[in-house]
């Protein structure tokens, strides 16, 4: 039998730390071959990072322990070579994108330099690595390349400064291009051009891509094969489209089930009578940026309303505005009838606790020095007429309960939950106040799928139980479908298209909305490829 | 950046003039200089006319007036101890405790910067722990104590080194070694730790990923980004070596801006006094400046 190109046999990983060993991989084994793509699936915590972590000598030992296993680079075992010989081979046989580019890159070296480095690094002269790191720049289609050869990672954006990675990795031509979460912080329209970036480059190439997602709908879209991974372990492995439509393993089942966008879409409401709350023509300047251009927008009681919208399109400056946390320039916010910018400061205090706000990160937004009592409660510290005292710990308990936690957990701190359990917390926090609006902003972004779809469901029960209104931030639009009944789309700080969900979803009117839809990937990996090539006729993707 | 400096330079005069106003009615309060001059068997007379001839009989305030218009046309006044022009003594002392200051603090960078970063590298490590226990000694070391022995032990006892004064490159090692002590301890764990934060970055990531080779990945890629916090500190400790190496000034009898300062205030030589503050705050300015200069050139997004 030929050797793959790479070969990862029977790998475990441990890392020792205070709280014990925690066992990252176990007997983990994956092959992968010249001008092929695979993709390893799994959610936080699942050990999908850990064995190209591995490969590229990335792992800190200690605490990290290999403790069986080989890794084949066409055939030759890395773990026996020494630290030089490991040290020449990345870079140059196999490079590697990681998430979050602006991290990735030196702040303080320019851009070409740190291309350019790539090339020194591996024996290529001065003159020669700044030429490589021009014409790379020009291939992964970095506008004016000469001008950003000197230009530093924080002048450029998200999907820019992914582009300079990429080029950065491939300044040595690699044979394997190692691919972490390379789009997870994109916004859509630009996973898709950085997706469609590796594919050419690919082709061109002939190189191996491994790519590790937590992302069905990039799997779809780009992987030939893929390795399942849960808690350490690979669970299922196999063709990205058999293992789509017929999954052997139940997580693999769970994780398919899981994936947003695929529920039925509510009717469309009767919007008449008055609306719960109502923004008009919100106008907010940050400097000379023009952050929001004159936005109305109608709550109904017991509607959820989602604003979706990439990058700097003014979405979380509407929530802000709209709960006064930054005062507008312009414009007025009705609720209930009454006008919140014309309030006094009392009369605005009385409002508060209608209007809630949970968060995207709840490991910022809760105390860490509070525990989960404290913070529960301390709304009705600040709002005593909601609760007697004596109540309060039964009622936290109860919330608690609620949201899926367990009543003892009242004691605890933040940082003794997991992402989607913190948060429930901060979800448990704004019911405290059994407000009529709770505005969620990119609430469910960070969280895994399977957390994820727990968590819209706890919304939606709540949205029936008490006939609470969202207003619904997000970019990840199949979340959006099947939680929202109305969509406003924002772009630039205006409102682009606006209507229920099934008019959005189904007959979208403004080419924007129909260029966001079809950007956004969709876990099967046949509807995918047929939108692939419905993309490539139709030119969509807007440069 | 230039407006940046100008509205810095604005700030810092509003201090200065403030500074002087306070300091000049302050001095005064300690009494008449003199009694201090004159011999305890001066005359009635005589000293009538030592206060008439260093206008210690006007009011107050228009002593303050003569003095403030004396300083628009550049003239801080004499100092009645060495009776010369005040500025003259300052610089000379300043340029002393700036030598000092430059030596020192070139030596304390060099060494916390080199020994920080290597102890950064292995975290925990033999090399690590030695030299956070010779920082560690070192921050908390007080100084005074230290020079006192140092010229016990190597100038009384060993007579290696001597005791006092500025005659040649021997009497600079004394001062100059009991002043790098401390700030090397603090700089070197503000090197240590903050090299630490930078080699657990995602950035160092990508260079090992790269197969940059060690030297380069904390030399390069990490040193650059440590020193940022790294700056500030070595200002401050720069600045309190220029402002007030008061003790160690005095233990080793050497002439800089520190032991004048001390001197004039008990001599009440106020000329002196006004002009010391007046040039040690122009050092800070300064001081201030190129740190923040220097945070420009090390970090481009402070630039853009």
């Amino acid at each position: 039998m030929a050797d793959h190109l790479l070969e990862v046999r029977d790998l475990s990983v441990e890392f020792h730390t205070v709280a014990g060993t925690v066992k990252a991989v176990q007997n983990v084994s994956w092959h992968l071959d010249r001008g092929e793509t695979l993709a390893i699936l799994g959610e936080s915590g699942s050990g999908k990072s850990v064995s190209a972590s591995a490969v590229m000598n990335l792992i800190d030992m200690p605490p990290g322990k290999i403790t069986s296993g080989t890794i084949l680079l066409n055939g030759r075992d890395m773990l026996s070579m020494t630290a030089e010989e490991r040290r020449r081979v990345n870079g140059a046989k196999i490079a590697m994108i990681f998430q979050d580019p602006l991290a990735h890159l030196n702040p303080v070296y320019t851009v070409g330099w740190q291309i350019a480095e790539m090339v020194t690094t591996h024996g290529g002269a001065r003159a020669k690595a700044d030429a490589r790191a021009l014409e790379l720049l020009r291939r992964v289609g970095v506008p004016e390349p000469e001008v950003a050869m000197r230009k530093y990672p924080h002048q450029f954006s998200g999907g820019q400064r992914q582009r300079l990675m990429i080029a950065m990795a491939l300044a040595c031509k690699p044979d394997i291009l190692i691919a972490d979460e390379p789009t997870t912080a994109l916004d859509v329209t630009v996973q898709a051009q950085v997706l469609e970036l590796l594919q050419e480059l690919q082709q061109e190439t002939g190189m191996g891509l491994l790519l590790i997602t937590h992302d069905l709908g990039v799997v779809a879209e780009i992987a030939d094969r893929v390795v399942v991974m849960n808690g350490g372990c690979i669970v299922e492995t196999g063709d990205a489209a058999a293992v789509y439509a017929n999954p052997q393993h139940p997580y693999t089942r769970k994780l398919i089930d899981a994936a947003p966008g695929k529920g039925a879409m509510p009717e469309e409401r009767d919007r008449s009578g008055q609306p719960l709350l109502l923004a008009q023509n919100l106008q907010k300047h940050y400097g000379g940026f023009h952050a929001l251009k004159g936005v109305n927008l109608t709550i109904m009681p017991g509607e959820t309303v989602a604003v979706v919208g990439e990058s700097g399109s003014g979405k979380s400056t509407l929530a802000r505005a709209i709960l006064r946390l930054d005062d507008p320039d312009a414009g007025r916010v009705m609720y209930q009838g009454r006008d919140l910018m014309a309030m006094t400061p009392r009369e605005l205090f009385g409002c508060r606790r209608d209007l809630q706000m949970v968060f995207q990160d709840p490991t910022q937004s809760l105390n860490p020095r509070m525990t989960v009592y404290q913070l529960i409660s301390e709304a009705w510290v600040i709002h005593p007429e909601i609760l007697p005292k004596n109540q309060w710990r039964d009622r936290v308990a109860e919330l608690l309960v609620k949201v899926g936690l367990r009543a003892d957990m009242a004691g605890r701190y933040p940082h003794q939950f997991s992402g989607g359990q913190r948060q429930r917390i901060a979800i448990a926090r704004a019911l405290a106040m059994e407000p009529k609006l709770i505005v969620c902003d990119e609430a469910v972004s960070a969280l895994d799928v399977s957390i994820q779809a727990q968590v819209i469901e706890l919304l939606d029960g709540l949205r029936r139980e008490f006939g609470l209104s969202y207003l619904f931030i997000a970019h990840d639009l199949p979340v959006v479908r099947d939680f929202a009944d109305r969509v406003i789309v924002m772009k630039a700080g205006q409102i682009v298209e606006e209507g229920s969900v099934r008019q959005i979803f189904e007959d979208p009117r403004e080419p924007y909305t129909r260029a966001l839809l079809a950007a956004s990937l969709d876990p099967d990996p046949q509807v995918q490829a047929a939108r692939r090539t419905a993309r490539q006729e139709e030119g969509l993707i807007p440069a | 950046m230039n407006s940046f400096i100008g509205k810095r330079a604005l700030a810092s005069a509003v201090s200065l003039v403030g500074l002087v106003i306070l300091v000049f009615f302050l001095s005064r309060l300690t009494g008449d200089p003199t009694n201090l001059y004159l011999p305890l068997d001066a005359t009635t007379e005589m000293r009538d006319q030592f206060r008439e001839l260093h206008g210690f009989n006007d009011p107050l305030i228009v002593q303050f007036g003569r003095y403030v218009g004396d300083l628009l046309q550049g003239n801080f006044g004499d100092s009645i101890r060495q009776a010369r022009p005040a500025m003259d003594v300052v610089l000379e002392a300043f340029g002393w405790t700036l030598t000092l200051a430059v030596i020192t603090m070139s030596l304390v960078t060099a060494a916390a910067i080199v020994i920080g970063s290597l102890a950064a590298f292995k975290v925990g490590g033999v090399f690590d722990r030695i030299a956070t226990f010779f920082s560690l000694v070192g921050a908390s070391a007080p100084d005074f104590w230290i020079a006192i022995v140092a010229i016990v032990v190597f100038a009384v006892n060993l007579h290696w080194l001597p005791t006092s004064g500025t005659g040649s490159v021997w009497h600079w090692i004394l001062p100059v070694a009991v002043l790098f002590i401390r700030p090397f301890g603090l700089i070197l764990q503000v090197v240590r730790g903050s090299m630490i934060t930078v080699l657990g970055s995602a950035y160092v990531k990508t260079a090992r990923a790269k197969g940059v080779r060690t030297r380069p990945i904390i030399f390069v890629h990490g040193l650059r980004n440590a020193m940022l916090p790294v700056i500030t500190v070595i200002g401050d400790q720069a600045a309190a070596i220029l402002n007030g190496a008061v003790v160690i000034e005095t233990i080793f009898g050497f002439p800089g801006i520190g032991k004048l300062m001390i001197d004039s205030i008990l001599l009440r030589d106020f000329a002196v006094v006004l002009a010391a503050i007046m040039v040690s705050a122009l050092a800070i300015f300064l001081m201030n400046l190129l740190i923040d200069i220097a945070y420009a050139i090390l970090d481009p997004r402070i630039r853009y």
